[in-house]
């Protein structure tokens, strides 16, 4: 392999994991913030359980978001450091506002709140969580500007063959960016509501199994108690409204995606046709969306490629809003691109050997035809399993069934996999440009940059080779961990986030109620003191 | 005629400085998890004098960084992949670091946290080793090529003075956790910490005071002679306070010392950014790795607003928290077992 493709793989692996934290960061931070307020407000006992206890895995992720978003920040200088010199002037900006606006905010935040519980005023520490929460949807904003200039630069002129920035201000109201938006946050949105679902569905259940709920003729719940573990009547209630709230938070935001995603597909065609074109593997013009195509989409060679199932006028629809309007493929496009952006690599020293061989414009279409189909389907899975789960459960509990468990736990992955889809197909969509170009009349069509142009002269195979191995060896040993813990975390329930609930653990009831925090174990200088650490370290 | 350059030079200064102020003493409160505390409630404690803080403080380099990119990104080009080896040591030693301080309360066994002690303490250490090192090429330069590419093999880097800014780091960190935790802990820890601060302040703050002075003596100028005597008499006013038990001031001698020497040493290097020591002509300077005017002018607009912000909720953070932690503070480990 060659110092290109092992740069590649790093920022695809490092992005992609930290990519898996990210949208539970998103979602989750809402969810407790929602919840902190519920408590704030009602001052109900089941809200302060999930609060601490969704906000007990919230902080378990959170980590490794920021572990692995450190990496994000160097990596364009240490792999891509042609690339940093290239879009210096427009990229490094709306970096620097993520930091400075929203990364301070979400860390400081977040200290607070970790460590704030009993000893700053609740309506402050309620404030902290939403100032951390709001402050990673607007770290979201401001990356994805960058990103979004990378699909469709806005807002630059070329001096001296370097995009210089002219207006800031088009950079950060980007389309590409005003849909990508929210189409990011909600489907981290709907990750959040499939770990509500599948976690609260396997406490009903357990509690089921452990003979504690019942259900009587009518298939009424009938909840019982348990206190030797800490599972009470409040107990089922943390389970049953998360298992609620997660299923409806799940089907609102893919109602959500599918609206953004829907004029997303529509900007692309315009701004990015060979990235559609290769998500419908579709070789030559037509109005036809395929459900299924056939053929080696591998072999780069479009005339294999055979639509099995295919809807006519849907692929029109998507891209104009009609049935009728012919959609270029890639057949068409090729000639285009070479046009444009000429037939060879440019004779330049920064394209090393590759200098002077032909371009292939198509990307690899395997992953962008998947990689759009699975994002799709795998929203869909989540909303219906939702719609399903809030059916089964309308009668207080979910059904015995061990199986119907097991898949509500499996379907915890399916938002994660649609992201991953997403973002896998979006940018491998883009190849072979790291900065694509954008034939539309309104986008400006002379900035681009070949990825084979961007990664660092300077550095050696070997340097890569290391990085390469130690960052996913070290990434997927913290994943093993986290995941263990986290279902540690998920098996031992509420108390596994307020000991106190357990017998014998110290700490009346009643101090919970009047204090909001229970943490008080033996030895401690109790709840005047002031300097409960349970929750923290 | 280079106003925003040199303005976004004193404020990427300004940023690392930072980070050495905040994250130098969590940084050696990590290190000191292992060279210091002698229990586990002891290393609890000095956990949880950082516990709230230690993520803002590390957001202060995450922002020089993408400042850098921002304002200087030639720099940021050359500086990152020039460095690549110890840049990418030094991030998975944060990794650790941060994973560490989370999960280690996390399980309650032995081994685990055991573990994450070493992962905390090591993280600690090769994060502070390498940031120095790293700094301190940045002062004496790379073999870069006209391109600002770095020439020769990837531990180029690796001389005499990369390990000395290395250890200057490092020693500062110690020295600075050391009187962070007087002045953050109660009991015995509180006198422990006064007592190894009083003995090992000079020995930590030579490799520091060295690196500022060669840095001065090669390009000195007399404001940064005079910093350096600042720095100097910071560091005196340092040991003899906190011989006093005056413990607030001791730390604030402390601070003094390292704005002054760090201030000495980016004031000596100006205009230069990075030095090529294959040919000056290729070395970066505020001039030639600079982002346009108005990108620079955006930026400070802001940063305007953006630092005064941060400024704030970072020093209400330190308030709220100001209380000393003591080993009565920290609750029993509770197991998490399934239900
Ligand atoms: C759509 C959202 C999104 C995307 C596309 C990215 N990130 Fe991220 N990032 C977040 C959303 C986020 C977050 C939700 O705000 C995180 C996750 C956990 C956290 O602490 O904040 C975060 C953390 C995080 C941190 C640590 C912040 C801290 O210490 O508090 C850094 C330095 C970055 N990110 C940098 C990046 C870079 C350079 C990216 C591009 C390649 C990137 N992130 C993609
Ligand atoms: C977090 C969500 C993201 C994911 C999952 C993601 C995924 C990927 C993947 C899989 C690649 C490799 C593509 C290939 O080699 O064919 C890649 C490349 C790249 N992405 Fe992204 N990306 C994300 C966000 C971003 C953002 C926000 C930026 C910019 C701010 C960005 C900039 C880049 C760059 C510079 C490359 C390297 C050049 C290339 O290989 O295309 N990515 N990304
Ligand atoms: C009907 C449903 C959907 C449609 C039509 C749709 C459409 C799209 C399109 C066209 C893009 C590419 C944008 C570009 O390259 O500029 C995209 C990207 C993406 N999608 Fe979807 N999508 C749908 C569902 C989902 C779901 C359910 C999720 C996650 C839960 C998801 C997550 C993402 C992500 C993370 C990206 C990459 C980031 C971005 O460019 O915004 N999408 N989607």
């Amino acid at each position: 392999m060659e110092a290109l493709e092992i740069a590649r793989w790093q920022f695809g692996i490092t992005t992609v994991y930290h990519f898996l934290m990210v949208p539970l960061t998103i979602g989750l931070g809402l969810v407790v913030a929602s919840l902190q307020t519920a408590w704030f407000v009602t001052g109900g006992e089941q809200y302060l359980r999930m609060t601490k206890f969704w906000g007990k895995l919230f902080l378990i992720n959170f980590i490794m978001g920021v572990a692995t978003g450190l990496v994000q920040e160097f990596q364009f200088g240490l792999a891509w450091s042609e690339y940093s010199r290239f879009v210096g002037d427009v990229f490094g900006a709306p970096l620097a506002m993520e930091s400075l606006l929203a990364f301070f905010t979400e860390s400081i935040f977040l200290g607070l709140w970790i460590f704030g519980w009993q000893r700053l005023p609740r309506a402050v520490h309620l404030l902290s969580i939403w100032a951390a929460t709001l402050a990673s949807i607007g770290s979201a904003y401001f990356i994805l500007a960058a990103n979004s200039w990378m699909q469709h630069p806005v807002g630059v002129e070329m001096v001296d063959g370097r995009p210089v920035l002219v207006d800031i201000w088009a950079v950060l109201t980007n389309n590409t960016l005003l849909v990508a938006f929210p189409h990011t946050v909600l489907g981290a949105f709907s990750v959040a509501g499939g770990f509500l679902l599948g976690i609260a569905w396997y406490h009903l259940w357990k509690r089921r199994r452990d003979g504690i709920d019942t259900v009587d003729a009518g298939g009424r719940v009938v909840v019982g108690s348990q206190p030797a573990t800490g599972r009470d009547a409040a107990d089922h209630k943390v389970w049953l409204q998360s298992l609620r709230i997660g299923a409806v938070v799940a089907l609102v935001s893919f109602a959500g995606v599918s609206l953004t995603g829907d004029v997303q597909a529509k900007l692309m065609f315009q701004q990015q046709p060979m990235k559609m074109a290769a998500a419908e593997a579709a070789c030559h013009d037509g109005t036809g969306f395929s459900v299924l195509s056939v053929g080696d989409l591998g072999s780069q060679d479009c005339d294999e490629i055979v639509a099995v199932i295919e809807v006519p006028g849907l692929l029109s629809f998507l891209a104009n809003g009609d049935f009728t309007t012919e959609v270029k493929g890639v057949n068409t496009l090729i000639p285009e691109y070479q046009e444009r952006y000429g037939t060879t690599v440019p004779e330049n020293p920064a394209y090393g050997e590759r200098a002077g061989q032909p371009v292939d414009y198509v990307p690899v279409m395997e992953v962008t035809y998947w990689g759009f189909r699975i994002m799709i389907t795998f929203g869909m899975l989540a909303a219906a399993a939702a719609l399903v789960a809030l059916w089964l459960v309308r009668k207080g509990t979910v059904p015995a069934s061990r199986w119907l468990m097991r898949l509500a736990v499996l379907g915890i992955l399916a938002p994660f996999g649609a992201n991953s889809a997403g973002w896998i197909f979006t940018e491998m969509g883009r190849q072979p440009f790291v900065v694509a170009p954008n034939p539309d009349p309104n986008g400006i069509d002379d900035v681009f940059m070949f990825t084979a142009a961007a990664v660092s002269p300077g550095v050696s195979l070997p340097e890569l080779v290391f990085s390469l191995s130690a960052f996913t060896l070290v990434y997927l040993a913290l994943l093993v961990v986290e995941v263990k813990l986290l279902a540690a975390y998920c098996r031992g329930g509420v108390p596994a986030a307020m000991p106190e609930l357990l017998p014998g653990h110290g700490g009346s009831s009643q101090d919970r109620h009047d204090d909001g925090d229970g943490g008080s174990g033996p030895g401690t200088g109790g709840k005047d003191g002031g300097d409960v650490l349970a929750f923290a370290y | 005629m280079e106003s925003l350059p040199t303005l976004w030079f004193v404020m990427i200064g300004f940023f690392f400085t930072g980070y050495l102020f905040l994250e130098g003493f969590d940084l050696g409160v990590g290190m000191l998890m292992k060279l210091f505390a002698r229990s586990n409630t002891e290393r609890r404690v000095l956990l949880n004098t950082i516990g709230p803080v230690w993520d803002g403080n590390e957001v202060w380099l995450i922002t020089a960084g993408a400042m850098l990119f921002a304002a200087f990104p030639h720099w940021y080009a050359s500086l990152l992949a020039g460095l690549y080896v110890p840049l990418v040591l030094v991030l998975l030693a944060l990794i650790f670091r941060a994973v560490g301080f989370e999960y280690r309360g996390k399980a309650d066994s032995d081994r685990w946290r055991a573990g994450w002690d070493w992962a905390i303490a090591l993280g600690s250490l090769v994060s502070a080793f390498g940031v120095g090192a790293m700094l301190a090429v940045t002062t004496t330069g790379l073999p870069l090529d006209a391109n600002g590419d770095r020439v020769g093999g990837p531990f180029v880097w690796l001389t005499g003075y990369a390990v000395l800014g290395g250890l200057a780091v490092t020693g500062f960190c110690l020295i600075h956790a050391l009187a962070f935790l007087m002045l953050k802990t109660d009991g015995e820890v509180r006198h422990r910490a006064r007592r190894a601060l009083c003995r090992w302040l000079p020995l930590g703050l030579v490799p520091l005071a060295a690196w500022a002075l060669l840095v001065v003596l090669a390009h000195g100028k007399a404001t940064t002679w005079a910093a350096l005597a600042v720095a100097a008499l910071g560091a005196a006013a340092a040991r003899l306070l906190a011989g006093r038990g005056l413990e607030g001031p001791a730390f604030a001698a402390l601070g003094v010392f390292l704005l002054a020497g760090a201030g000495a040493i980016f004031a000596a290097v100006y205009p230069t950014v990075l030095p090529s020591t294959v040919d000056p002509a290729f070395s970066l300077t505020v001039a030639n790795a600079s982002s346009s005017d108005y990108t620079l002018g955006v930026m400070s607009v802001v940063a305007l607003f953006g630092i005064p912000a941060v400024l704030a909720y970072q020093i209400y953070t330190y308030w709220v928290f100001r209380k000393r932690v003591g080993p009565a503070h920290i609750p029993a480990a509770h197991a998490v077992r399934p239900q």
